[in-house]
């Protein structure tokens, strides 16, 4: 009885992380439309509902009802798997991202390893794409995701490790507790080259724009989804979203302080606004960054691939090693107010 | 937790030793290639200083530390400094012999100093990881050293081979680590020695670990029936690799059965002896009635190489300290020769050409007759000529069998040994008595020509006096 | 507890046909798949024990890492196992003598009940245990001489990797991104001043 009652209440939680992402997810593909067209000068969708606001909905319905087509010479089944095995990692992520103080669905000791695990399990669904649908296309997708996103893994991985030494812990809430203080606590300003490589790694593993030769629509038609349609392509399309809006909570919540107020310790505001609950902090720092992925697509052009291979082994490792060493002998000597 | 900072004292020539192979690594980069003989003079004076080192420091006392990980004794020590100069000689010998090639690179020499750490982390080694990850750090170097050739498809071959046999090794190795650990809880040699102590050796799962460790450790030895892979190797790997391989190597195994079964699973030396015997009989066997057949000179000294290791392992299953003394002189001696027959073979070599071949030694006495005479003394001691180093080394060790009161076993090294002669005397033959087949002179350069005159000399001298290496060893063998 | 135990048979068996079906199965693609089936699952019977660093840095490593670059390869092999099978038939008596030896020696030798469940209980561990936390402080303490030797390991591999792969070939026509991002704007564009043409 009291497993029971124990898994239900954590299916409850799972719902209630899930439920408002996906309609997250949803209103994001809104949000890309809509900021992108602003930027470029056009309305964007306009014709849906009020302002086009039910156009998220739309699409939805849309991609439910389009057959699933696979191709004849594709392996069924690892196709049919492929957009899963994408989505799959993308939501489990969130299990350790604090959205409060202790508000998390598991009190995990190795949070960030586990997050690290999880997202290097994401390119599965690219690759068992592009392999399953015999595609030549959807092949050279497959090939290019894998070997950039391996490449950015080892930037990240550097990245985090920075982060374990500052907070002196693998356990997301207290790397968020470590930062407490002000604005300037916060580990964005002692890790600032991490950050940085942390973030446009982020956006290179979600294979967005600069970074998406993995779908260069203009050489290689879509990539690794070339041959998808219906419910099985808007799987893989949620899965980018959902794998954007993770990037960003975890940039949020280790270099951005997290569910912390950005007014803390600042006299008159910090108690001003001492009301607002920590996960809408949170959420606002999400967006904050989300905004980032956005303004990218709408104004960097693509990179070529050697140039992405350039940047993740010989800029991102060399800047991450160079940046460890000096977090080593900040924590050594006990440099303040970070690291004392 | 109360944790206090290990002695780093005792491990300085390790810490020495990887500081300067980073260095060199480093430095390496930014040389031009003209330049490359710094990465070869930094490389060798690594060698040098790390071997004054150990004769600073050498342990009169057995010191153990981190955390029993490592030891230093006098056996480890004496070793050590063997390995280094060895090590030294290789680089020396093999200098002029990459330059003809265009193998003259950093990575060779960089290669080479980590492997010299590898072997001694495992001569120190005292507990089961120490032990395999020294190993693993000697053999990743010697894959890599062996295909360090890439255009040359036979070396390819060799190192895809060396890599897969060693791999499987290493597998065998682990497992029997895991049993060994799984039985007594520890990996610490001193505590698994006091475990079985406490338990008895009526644990089967011990015994079951033990037969994978000896497999183990025989595989890399290249001991009969775990022999296959030598012979391409030594044959196919750029000659230079191959008088790496064939050297230091054998020291660091030696210390590596002697850390693991004698003072680790002692207590079943029952056990270990029965197997060693059956490796001890058929590497001597097979080892030198194939060599007969081999026209390959370097495929030769492979298969001569196996019975070597059979004899060495006669003197370690005596089970004896005067044993295990002649096993440690025996394995000085062999790495004494292997470094000179390979060294000869290196220098008669030349841009274009591989003296590989036994018959491309015919004449040697009229083109270079001081290499034909170091080559001839070399051949006669691995013999087992009377007056050689080789024959005193043989002697020990069968002297040591026979006093355990296995005399057939003796009997049969010796009727092996003199199978074993004929082929190293045909090479003595093909030296002196045949005609030239190529006339040119052989130059080389002065420093070698010191050191090869060296290392033929002290097998004459080790052969005359061989008491005070003999006493050196055993006493090393008594801390 | 019967949760628990009902979990770990659920896994032990994906663990077995995963491992089965990895050299069994005739496609090599599908083969690198379920062996990544095979780590996960793993992963998860560690997590059983509450080693959740194991089990995680198995799956960042070998399922994470790994696989993919395995993956990556084996999907550019265009494999044809015929020659592979030839001498299957062959070897089979041997093969299979040898191996059933081996196994009954394994079972004699193991089975003996020294590793069954009753002499080895798990140890009970209090709530705030914590496998990572442990482990970190024993690794870079008591364990910090093989550690640092692993660490020298992977550094050969990474010699031994380069040094057997970098070639600079001649005459290939690659750019330089390094000069290509250096570029400044004086050396694309040239003002020229043209006089403005007369009018007739």
């Amino acid at each position: 009885m009291e497993t029971l009652l124990t898994i239900i209440i954590i299916l409850l939680k799972i719902v209630a992380i899930l439920a408002p992402l996906l309609t997250a997810v949803a209103y994001l593909t809104f949000a890309e439309r809509k900021i992108i067209g602003y930027m470029q000068i056009r309305l964007g969708p306009n014709r849906v509902g009020p302002k086009g606001w039910l156009q998220p909905i739309a699409d939805a319905m849309k991609l439910m009802f389009k057959e699933i087509i696979i191709p004849t010479q594709a392996d069924r089944f690892l196709f049919l798997l492929a957009p899963v095995v994408a989505f799959g990692p993308a939501l489990a992520a969130w299990a350790v991202i604090p959205f409060g103080n202790e508000m998390m669905l598991s009190h995990l000791d190795a949070g960030i390893l586990y997050l690290l695990a999880l997202t290097s399990m994401g390119v599965y669904g690219v690759i068992i794409a592009g392999w399953a649908s015999n595609s030549k296309y959807a092949f050279l997708g497959a090939m290019r995701s894998a070997a950039q996103i391996v490449s950015y893994e080892i930037a990240m991985g550097f990245a985090l490790v920075g982060v374990l030494m500052a907070a002196g812990s693998l356990n997301l809430n207290q790397v968020v507790l470590a930062q407490q203080g002000s604005i300037l606590h916060w580990f964005w300003l002692p890790l600032l080259p991490l950050f940085l490589v942390y973030f446009i790694s982020g956006v290179a593993e979600t294979n967005r724009a600069p970074f998406d030769v993995a779908e260069g629509e203009s050489e290689i038609v879509a990539g690794f989804h070339v041959d998808y349609s219906g419910m099985a392509f808007a799987v893989f399309f949620l899965a980018e979203y959902a794998n954007m809006i993770l990037v960003s909570a975890l940039a949020s919540t280790m270099f951005l302080g997290g569910w912390l107020s950005p007014f803390e310790g600042i006299p008159v505001l910090g108690q001003l606004f001492s009301f607002v609950p920590g996960p809408i902090w949170l959420v606002m720092k999400i967006s904050f960054l989300l905004l980032f992925f956005l303004w990218f697509r709408a104004t960097f052009p693509r990179y070529r691939y050697d140039q992405i291979m350039r940047l993740g082994w010989k800029v991102f490792i060399p800047v991450t090693l160079v940046w460890l060493l000096v977090i080593g002998l900040g924590v050594l000597g006990h440099v303040g107010p970070w690291f004392d | 937790m109360n944790f206090v900072a290990p002695d780093f004292m005792p491990v300085l020539p390790e810490i020495f030793v990887l500081t300067m192979a980073c260095l060199v690594l480093v430095v390496d980069v930014f040389l031009e290639q003209q330049q490359r003989h710094i990465t070869y003079g930094l490389a060798q004076v690594t060698l040098l200083a790390t071997a004054l080192l150990l004769l600073l420091t050498f342990a009169r006392v057995p010191v153990t530390t981190m955390f029993g990980h490592y030891i230093k004794d006098a056996m480890g020590d004496l070793l050590k400094f063997c390995i280094c100069l060895a090590a030294a000689a290789v680089f020396l010998y093999s200098r002029d012999y990459l330059r003809q090639r265009d193998l003259f690179k950093g990575e060779y020499f960089v290669l080479g100093l980590f492997g010299v750490l590898g072997m001694m982390i495992m001569v120190s080694a005292h507990s089961l990881l120490s032990v395999y990850l020294g190993l693993e750090l000697l053999s990743l170097s010697l894959y890599a050293l062996v295909a360090v050739d890439r255009d040359s498809p036979v070396g390819c071959e060799a190192a895809m081979k060396y890599f897969v046999l060693g791999s499987l090794a290493s597998g065998m190795l682990l497992y029997g680590i895991s049993m060994v650990y799984g039985a007594t809880g520890s990996v610490d040699l001193q505590v698994i020695a006091d475990v079985i102590a406490k338990q008895g050796t009526s644990n089967l799962v011990l015994v079951f670990g033990l037969v994978f460790l000896v497999v183990g450790l025989a595989f890399k030895l290249g001991a009969v029936p775990f022999h296959m892979w030598l012979p391409d190797i030594y044959q196919g790997a750029p000659t230079s690799v191959t008088l790496y391989i064939g050297s230091a190597p054998k020291l660091a195994a030696f210390a590596l059965l002697m850390r693991v079964l004698v003072d680790g699973l002692g207590a079943f030396q029952n056990d270990w002896q029965q197997m060693l015997i059956i490796l001890a009989v058929l590497s001597m066997a097979l080892g030198n009635l194939v060599a007969i057949a081999q026209t390959n000179i370097k495929r030769m000294l492979a298969y001569s190489t196996i019975s070597h290791v059979g004899f060495l392992l006669l003197g370690i299953l005596a089970g004896t300290p005067e044993g295990y003394s002649a096993s440690m002189f025996y394995a000085i001696v062999y790495v004494l020769m292997a470094v000179g027959a390979f060294g000869v073979i290196l220098l008669l070599s030349r841009t274009g050409f591989e003296a590989e071949n036994i018959d491309d030694f015919k004449g040697l006495n009229d083109r270079s007759p001081w290499l034909a005479f170091i080559m001839m003394v070399v051949m006669m001691s691995m013999a087992g000529i009377p007056f050689m180093a080789g024959f005193y080394a043989k002697w020990v060790v069968l002297q040591a069998v026979i006093n355990i009161g296995f005399v057939w076993l003796a009997l049969v090294g010796v009727v092996f040994s003199v199978v074993g002669a004929f082929y190293y005397l045909r090479v003595v033959k093909c030296i002196y008595f045949d005609k030239p087949e190529q006339s040119e002179s052989i130059s080389i350069s002065r420093d070698v020509e010191i050191v090869i005159s060296a290392n033929g000399l002290l097998l004459i001298i080790l052969g005359l006096y061989p008491t005070a290496l003999m006493t050196w060893c055993s006493t090393a063998l008594l801390n | 507890m019967g949760f628990e135990k009902f979990l770990f048979y659920v896994f032990a068996l994906i663990l077995i046909f995963a491992a089965v079906r990895v050299i069994t199965v005739r496609n090599s693609v599908h083969a690198a798949l379920f062996l990544v089936l095979a780590f996960f699952t793993s992963a998860a019977l560690w997590l059983l024990i509450e080693a959740e660093f194991l089990a995680i840095t198995m799956v960042l490593v070998y399922v994470g890492a790994v696989m993919v670059l395995f993956l990556f390869v084996v999907m550019m092999l265009d494999l044809n196992t015929q020659p592979l099978r030839e001498g299957f038939i062959k070897y089979l008596p041997v093969g299979a003598t040898v191996a059933v030896i081996i196994v009954i020696e394994m079972v004699l030798a193991l089975g003996s009940g020294y590793f069954s469940s009753e002499s080895y209980s798990l140890v009970a561990r209090s709530a705030d245990y914590s496998n990572t936390k442990e482990l970190g402080s024993v690794l870079y303490t008591f364990y910090v001489y093989p550690f640092e030797i692993a660490s020298v390991i992977l550094l050969v591999a990474i010699i031994a990797a380069i040094s057997l792969t970098l070639r600079r070939r001649e005459g290939t026509k690659s750019q330089n991104p390094s000069h290509q991002v250096l570029v400044s704007r004086d050396d694309r564009i040239r003002l020229v001043n043209v006089p403005a043409e007369k009018k007739h």
